[in-house]
């Protein structure tokens, strides 16, 4: 960045400046078709700026973004993996891009039959009999799958199933979506080797329990050893399984989730079949259940009706709407061109090569670094952080300094059951390359902790701001731009 | 800053002085506010509100961790202290007088007698600490000792 | 097909140095007997090339709203948008990020984020917007739960003139919680205010929609004050184009105000993605759902942006939290951003405008075929609904082959809208569509069954 240009569209604003869109109105004024008493007073102050500057703004924002297109970017469980160039350019085709929610089923057959068989596929990857597409990102999904839960347990008067149990290593959405069922969310423990603590669990469990939530491979980047134990004392007590499919990238192909012993679980397409994550969504959540839940999943769902594709909305159990129309139609596009370039061998081929990357970046750090749970990794890995205090330094600092370099650091804040932590996911994308200069940036890194300590506290020294103050934004919000008014 | 000696402490880092005469006064100790680090903002009950000892009466939010207040006795509030809510920096200065939370006509004053005392609550920290091995930084994430060790006591039981 | 770049030399060096003789060595904790030990019964993989063609053919089986003249609205809106919108927002760099948990390496989208909060708030009136929801209909479901936060009360108000699937959503997500809905009335397709502050005296919240469903511009001022009165909160969900033009929600005394942001720039997709907005008054900044960005400054004194507020959100509030999201909708949220301020003051003025005057022309046009009428007086921006002695359906087919996509079936929500039709038009459409559309509609009437 050579010119210091830091300003807000807003301070760009001149008076009298605009982009040549649309034409002068020519129709009959406003104030004669709108009573007076609906018309704003003022316009709402929105910029007055020429198209190149639009241009040049958003542009040069886009170059203040670590991204995938641009770097190595290993951020533990959120796969951040390669998104085909041929998927844009495929979901904006306007014969999916300008489709309107509201016509006929009879004019949207091939939007309609893409969705249906995308639901086949996404059922078939997971063994489970029955897919919506509707929930419009992962934590929508959760909800979707417990709502099915809810409603199979009170179907079967089964009123009194108000808990929903959850191992300590799982993301925050979890309890936060039991919350939101009206579930009481049971914390679980985890074992030594990072999976469920068995014991915990059978204390825990009860006829009050109505589901387990468990994210496998989990967010310590482990496969559940005990899954089929665990799916069996749960189904034994009456309860129902739900898998968080966060982790799927890792065991497409190899394991499906329908074949041990999960009930309900929800994709999330833009980790595992690499819809753009966009700097922060769109997400899309498809769920999955076995038949016994079929019966209540969302309206409307898409079918087969004789050589045609129909919306049916005549579902009398069905838990209702989760989001207007459709579910985000686009990355289902995205996912269809993705699963179908792919094939089967391609997809676990993609499971295979992720799980390699990251065990060989695991064995490339774990000389210098103290690995949290020290038995062959599925996608990700976590580096255990306590040892680093010894020289003085923290896993925030070494995710600051990674910048530097030109990495997108791991996860840091998270999973909280390591208490300091590095996770670390370098997907199936990169190639060998990539992951040794990584290695060597991390442990540089670790010499620079003891040679110029400052120079890691300090760090990143490379960005175009330096670690900020968080606390000044919490405690005075400013969440808008407001005009400085001219005395 | 010392303790007072004549408050009782909760394990959950909440102090509750009972005068001879008047109210209970309420806080947080000052090891939580070391903990909790950076604090941003204080929910309180309003004045009239009834507390139930052992279930939480507001919230402690700092940048990156909230943690429940948890109420160490059942009664009424009388008072909320204004001031720490506008500026819970008080916190940090003086979190046995002027960062009193609230005031609280007591029901059950044999509520107290399950709380420690200044001496007992020295012990309960250390031991504590020794458990969570060194943690001095002043990273905002540390403050999750107080959070988890509440959910320990509510939901994991 | 796929996308890996390493060879299998490469594979084999990196399996040495991880220790292991093959691959599948690697997951030897899945137990065995659950491994797949078949190819996933999936269709073959396929070149860029093959992918382009099948893709094409799917595509080609859509009618669109490119392909023929629109007139459908109802919560999805065909607009014009510039061509910058794609170029810019299709950067790899936008597309491709994620949420700027690093805020040193996402200055760009947390300024745009910044930047798309203070659009949302000058265009609502209110203090404070949130980086963006998955859409209007769950955008709604948070105002809800916001509302339902702040108060004991354990009941909703919500306007029959609200969209029918948006209710929808609002009943799936709270009343299996227990959550009451009781429906508010319309007369002349205005929410009626008669008695609601009386009605209001139980609620949480009164949710309106305006312009409504029907197209109708509510009175918001009323609506408010009347939810108020009975100590409710209100709740109006918006149609950001029309702000440009209607009095905003927060200066009618609205405490929320959400809506979709899917007009400006962003393509209808068949439903989504798009991108709800959520607004609020100050005093409820805390309650607000999902992430928000903030104005800092670092160790120089140097402006920065960073997320903010974060002990609201689930990550660290987990099973205390009032809402589970983890993403917005970023790259919606910029496409909109950019949208808005390539429109800048006077592009608003002109498409809000452009609305109005198009969707009252088409009421006169088509209210002068006979049998065609509007079964109410209120005012209305860009939608309005008609009644006529056909069924909407029947007609729609009718009008497809004349080459129009034609008008929302109300009657399928709305049993006491017999054959009425909801039509929208916005500054895509022309004097000259007008006028074809009169005709096609007229003879369509004509038509036999």
């Amino acid at each position: 960045m050579i010119v210091d240009d830091t300003a807000l569209i807003f301070e760009k604003s001149r008076h009298g400046r605009q982009t040549h869109l649309l034409p002068e109105p020519d129709g009959a004024p406003v104030e004669k078709l709108i009573p007076k008493k609906h018309l704003r007073k003022t316009p709402p102050n929105f910029p007055e700026v020429a198209e190149l500057e639009v241009v040049r703004h958003y542009t040069r924002l886009s170059q203040k973004a670590f991204s995938i297109d641009t770097n190595f970017y290993p951020l533990g469980s959120c796969t951040m993996k390669y998104n085909p160039k041929i998927n844009e350019k495929i979901a904006s085709m306007p014969g999916f891009a300008r489709l309107h929610p509201h016509q006929p089923d009879s004019e949207v057959q091939g939007a309609l039959q893409l969705m249906h068989d995308l639901q086949g596929y996404l059922a078939e990857i997971s063994g489970m009999d029955a897919v919506t597409l509707q929930p419009a990102a992962g934590a929508q999904g959760e909800l979707t799958g417990i709502l099915l839960i809810k409603a199979y347990h009170v179907e079967r008067g089964q009123t009194g199933r108000i808990e929903v149990l959850i191992p300590d290593s799982a993301h925050g959405t979890n309890p936060a979506t039991c919350t939101l069922a009206g579930f009481k969310a049971v914390s679980v423990k985890s074992n030594a080797r990072g999976g469920v603590d068995l014991d915990d669990l059978k204390k825990k469990l009860s006829d009050k329990t109505a589901a387990l939530m468990i994210t496998n491979p989990s967010t310590l980047g482990l496969f559940e050893e005990q899954i089929v134990t665990i799916a069996k004392l749960m189904h034994d007590a009456g309860a129902q399984v739900y898998m968080d499919g966060a982790n799927m990238n890792a065991i497409q192909g190899i394991t499906r989730p329908g074949d041990f012993g999960i009930d309900v679980m929800h994709f999330n397409l833009h980790k595992t079949f690499s819809t753009p994550h966009g700097g922060g969504g769109p997400g899309s959540g498809p769920v999955a259940c076995k038949k016994h839940l079929e019966p209540y999943l969302p309206i409307p769902r898409v079918v087969k009706v004789g050589e045609g594709y129909a919306l049916g909305y005549a579902r009398p159990k069905s838990i209702g709407r989760v989001k207007a129309f459709f579910g985000n139609f686009g990355m289902h596009v995205r996912c269809y061109a993705y699963i179908r370039t792919h094939g089967p061998e391609g997809l676990r081929r993609n499971a295979e090569n992720a799980v390699l990357n990251a065990n060989y970046l695991m064995s490339l750090v774990s000389g210098r670094f103290k690995i949290a749970f020290d038995r062959p990794c599925m996608h990700e890995f976590v580096i255990d952080g306590s040892p680093l205090r010894k020289l003085g330094i923290h896993t925030l600092d070494v995710a600051k300094r990674l910048l530097d370099y030109g990495f997108h650091p791991p996860t840091i804040y998270f999973p909280l059951i390591v208490k300091d932590c590095l996770m670390i996911e370098p997907t199936e994308s990169e190639n060998r390359e990539t992951l040794d200069q990584f290695a060597a940036a991390l442990i540089k890194i670790l010499d620079e902790a003891k040679t110029n300590p400052d120079l890691v506290h300090h760090a990143p020294h490379t960005m175009p701001v330096g670690r900020l103050d968080e606390l000044k934004a919490a405690r005075e919000p400013i969440v808008r731009y407001k005009p400085v008014k001219a005395s | 800053m010392s303790r007072p000696s004549d408050a009782k402490y909760s394990e959950t880092h909440e102090w509750v002085l009972l005068p001879k005469k008047g109210d209970a006064v309420i806080g947080i100790t000052d090891y939580a506010v070391k903990q909790l680090s950076d604090l941003v903002h204080l929910e309180l009950p309003k004045v009239g509100d009834a507390l139930e000892a052992g279930t939480p009466f507001g919230e402690v939010e700092s940048v990156k961790t909230v943690a429940d207040l948890v109420s160490p006795v059942s009664g009424k509030v009388t008072a909320v202290n204004k001031e720490v809510l506008e500026n819970p920096d008080i916190l940090h200065e003086e979190p046995y007088e002027d960062g009193w939370l609230i005031k609280v006509k007591v029901t059950e004053k044999s509520d107290l007698d399950s709380l420690m005392d200044a001496k007992e609550y020295k012990e309960f920290i250390e031991a504590a600490e020794e458990e969570g091995g060194e943690e001095d930084e002043g990273e905002k994430k540390k403050a999750k000792g107080k959070d988890e060790d509440e959910v320990d006591e509510d939901d994991f039981v | 097909m796929d996308y890996i770049q390493n060879a299998s030399d490469d594979a084999a060096a990196m399996l040495k140095a991880v220790g292991a003789k093959s691959v599948q060595e690697l997951f030897t904790s899945i137990p065995k007997d659950v491994r797949l030990g078949r190819a996933l019964d999936l269709p073959a993989g396929m070149t860029e090339q093959e992918l382009l063609a099948h893709m094409a053919g799917l595509a080609a089986r859509n009618r669109t709203t490119d392909s023929h003249t629109s007139f459908i609205g109802g919560g999805a809106y065909s607009h014009f948008f510039p061509a910058l919108v794609d170029q810019v927002a299709g950067r790899g760099e936008w597309v491709t990020s994620y949420t700027p948990y690093q805020a040193e390496a996402s200055q760009g989208t947390l300024q745009s984020i910044f930047e798309y909060q203070t659009l949302i708030c000058e265009l609502t009136g209110l203090d404070v917007a949130n980086a963006s929801h998955y859409d209007g209909s769950t955008a709604m479901a948070e105002s809800v739960a916001m509302a339902l936060d702040h108060s004991d009360r354990n009941r909703i108000l919500v306007s029959a003139a609200v969209n029918p699937q948006y209710r929808e959503v609002l009943k799936t997500m709270f009343k299996q919680i227990g959550v009451e809905f009781v429906e508010l009335a319309t007369f002349e397709g205005a929410t009626s205010t008669g008695g609601l502050a009386e009605v209001a005296k139980t609620a949480a919240a009164v949710v309106v929609q305006s312009p409504n469903y029907f197209g109708v511009i509510e009175d918001l001022a009323e609506l408010a004050r009347a939810a108020h009165e009975g100590g409710a909160k209100a709740v109006a969900s918006v149609n950001p184009v029309a702000l440009g033009l209607l009095e905003p929600p927060g200066a009618c005394g609205m405490d929320i105000a959400v809506g979709d942001a899917q007009p400006f720039g962003i393509e209808t997709s068949f439903g989504g993605p798009w991108c709800g907005f959520i607004a609020a008054k100050m005093e409820l900044i805390r309650q607000m759902p999902g992430r928000l960005v903030g104005q800092t400054v670092d160790g120089k004194g140097r402006r920065g942006f960073c997320l903010t507020l974060q002990a609201r959100e689930q990550h660290i509030r987990r099973e205390k939290a009032s809402s589970n999201i983890c993403t917005n909708q970023a790259l919606m949220a910029l496409r909109a951003t950019i949208t808005m301020s390539a429109l800048g003051r006077e592009g608003l003025r002109r498409m809000a405008t452009l609305c109005v005057q198009r969707a009252h022309e088409l009421h006169d046009a088509v209210t002068s075929i006979p049998g065609v009428s509007r079964p109410h007086k209120s005012p209305f921006f860009h939608e309005f609904a008609i009644q006529t002695p056909v069924e909407a359906s029947v007609l729609n087919e009718r009008l497809l082959a004349r080459g129009f996509l034609g008008g929302v079936d109300l009657e399928k929500s709305y049993q006491d809208l017999p054959r009425g039709m909801l039509l929208c038009a916005t500054e895509r459409i022309t004097k000259a569509d007008i006028e074809r559309f009169r005709g096609a509609l007229a003879e369509a009437l004509r038509e036999p069954r």
